[in-house]
């Protein structure tokens, strides 16, 4: 008996360890924020090494822009982070604009801004709500739900797309606002305002919540570094980086005029031009906490730069002008640009022989990044707090796989 | 920052790596000898100043022209480009850099081109460098752990090299 055990390669496990197992979260799990598969080596409940799996949900959008022109790959770039589709289309149009030297009128810089600090708000509302079904809370999820299909509905009137706009596109906008929208916009914010309130309440200063994220998954500003990590990932570890203040000046000139503090903790504290709740004593600088903190402050923020773009956007006169045409070449040459999207720096390059068609595009995407840290946050950590790390990261695998 | 003196130190701690330069263009580049790109890469990370200290993006463009008939016209070598893209956090600077490599290792087809893995200077070099060598096909010498990442494991061929041919019948789904 003990002769055929030997011989029989499929018993071999038997060596192994019997305390430690491998458990497989995903593809298909709600955690996971999409398909991803994380395959997690656990000795009890302590997970000792976790291995993400990516590529489910690869559509090869670079290999399909080298048969497009620019303008006709704006639609693939709405499907990389399907949640923040606006600032995904601001990335490659601007990337372009880079490429050929072009600059947009003032009114269709304004109302960029104004799209894109919208969408940025619809996206950190569903990265809170879902971190909050992470953890096992559902209410949070539908509050923030309630409030995103209000700037959704926005969003349908001036482009027609609730989640797939290519709205903004290379020249421009596709098409500028209908009349009304700016009023129903701003009473949109007068409504959503005090909700914020809501949201702290329901998660910031939530005991259970504090306990489940605050010094887990702490992330030093080194390892954020060395990672490439961007964004609230970045900024929740202290880092204070914000390629709207501190990226190329073709993007940051999109900004010009505009006055917003970077969300990141200095000297001890986040910035102090509006109220938020303290930070609770149990977080540490780029623990899960602050990563989801920091996602919060940018609401209200984008929320100023949205109230200023209207200002800016309604002093323009004139029109925001028309789009590039469809097949307008491009110098040959290369380019590459990182604008701040929600989930990070969201880099295009685009590589040009001169013609219309791109040679090669090239997406840089931030959650790709800011998933690689996930086994070095998840090492020695609880299985129950494989979600709430991950969900910290607040990844798209759409912007992941491409 | 990026200008000559910054290169001149470069050149002085590692003599004969910088192999071309263009401080003109869009993106101001240096073109490495590729053997070089990770002692580069390190000088650039620990000794430079501005230390780049973060590694934004790995990408690998192929320069092949698959048509026999517009290959004779284009002006370019059929080669793989390297690009990487730095950034510095403090200085808030990038800075491009190119390695050039010939598209087959010793022009067999099949063979795939080599050059060193920054991954032991940059972590997130690690999955960047994966994902080259799945859809563009580097081979990145000293990388830990070199697999498909994005494609399935047992995908032939690699998607983003110019004269790449969709395959006809995968595990019985239909190409075309």
């Amino acid at each position: 008996m003990a002769q055929l055990i030997d011989d029989d390669p499929r018993i071999i496990e038997f060596d192994v360890r019997t305390d430690e197992m491998l458990v497989n979260m995903g593809p298909q799990h709600p955690s996971t924020h999409g398909v991803l598969r994380l395959v997690l080596r656990t000795d009890g409940e302590v997970v000792s090494e976790v291995e993400p799996h990516i590529g489910y949900l690869h559509r090869c959008a670079e290999k399909i822009g080298e048969n497009l022109t620019h303008r006709q790959w704006i639609p693939y770039t709405d499907r990389m982070d399907y949640l923040a589709a606006m600032n995904m289309n601001l990335g490659w149009a601007l990337a372009v604009e880079k490429l050929m030297k072009y600059e947009v009128s003032e009114k269709a810089r304004h109302l960029r801004v104004l799209i894109a600090e919208l969408n940025r708000i619809a996206s950190h509302l569903v990265g809170m709500g879902a971190y909050g079904l992470d953890l096992g809370t559902f209410s949070p999820f539908l509050y923030a739900f309630r409030e995103r299909e209000k700037i959704l509905d926005l969003f349908e009137e001036a482009c027609g797309a609730r989640l797939t706009y290519s709205y903004i596109t290379v020249g421009g906008l596709t098409a500028d606002l209908p009349p009304g929208w700016l009023q129903k916009c701003e009473a949109f914010l007068d409504q959503f305002e005090p909700i914020i309130k809501e949201y702290h309440a329901l998660l910031t200063t939530n005991a259970i919540f504090v306990k489940r994220t605050a010094n887990i998954g702490v992330m030093s500003r080194e390892l954020a570094i060395e990672y490439g990590c961007s964004g609230p990932v970045l900024r929740g570890s202290g880092v204070d980086q914000d390629m709207r203040r501190d990226g190329e000046a073709i993007y940051t000139a999109m900004y010009d005029g505009y006055a917003f503090e970077v969300a990141v903790m200095k000297d001890g504290h986040y910035p102090r031009d509006h109220e938020y709740p303290p930070v609770p004593a149990d977080a540490v600088l780029g623990d899960c906490w602050h990563r989801f903190f920091v996602r919060m402050l940018e609401v209200v923020q984008s929320m100023d730069l949205v109230r200023q773009a209207i200002d800016r956007y309604s002093a323009c006169k004139g029109t925001i002008g028309e789009p590039l045409k469809l097949t307008e070449k491009m110098p040959a040459g290369d380019a590459y640009l990182e604008t701040e999207a929600p989930k990070g720096q969201m880099g295009f390059y685009l590589v040009s022989d001169g013609s219309a068609i791109p040679w090669r595009v090239r997406a840089r995407s931030s959650s790709f990044s800011n998933l690689a840290v996930a086994p070095e946050l998840c090492r020695g950590c609880l299985i129950a707090d494989v979600p709430a790390i991950v969900g910290s990261l607040d990844i798209v695998m759409g912007e992941i796989d491409r | 920052m990026r200008g000559p003196a910054f290169l001149e130190k470069l050149e002085a701690a590692l003599p004969g790596a910088v192999t071309g330069r263009n401080l003109e263009a869009l993106d101001p580049w240096i073109e490495v000898a590729p053997e070089r790109i990770a002692d580069v890469s390190r000088w650039l990370k620990e000794s430079s100043e501005p230390r780049f200290d973060a590694l934004e993006c790995v990408t690998a463009v192929d320069w092949c022209e698959p048509d026999p008939k517009k290959a004779a016209k284009v002006a370019w070598q059929p080669r793989i480009e390297m690009v990487y893209h730095l950034w510095s956090t403090a200085a808030r600077v990038s800075l491009v850099l190119k390695a050039t490599l010939p598209r087959w290792k010793n022009d067999t087809p099949g063979e795939l081109p080599e050059i060193p893995s920054v991954a032991g200077v940059w972590r997130t070099a690690d999955w960047h460098e994966l994902e080259v060598f799945d859809i563009s096909g580097v081979n990145f010498i000293g990388h830990p752990d070199q697999r498909r990442i994005l494609c399935p494991e047992d995908w032939e061929g690699y998607p983003l090299r110019k004269d790449y041919e969709m395959p006809l019948d995968y595990h019985g789904i239909r190409g075309r």
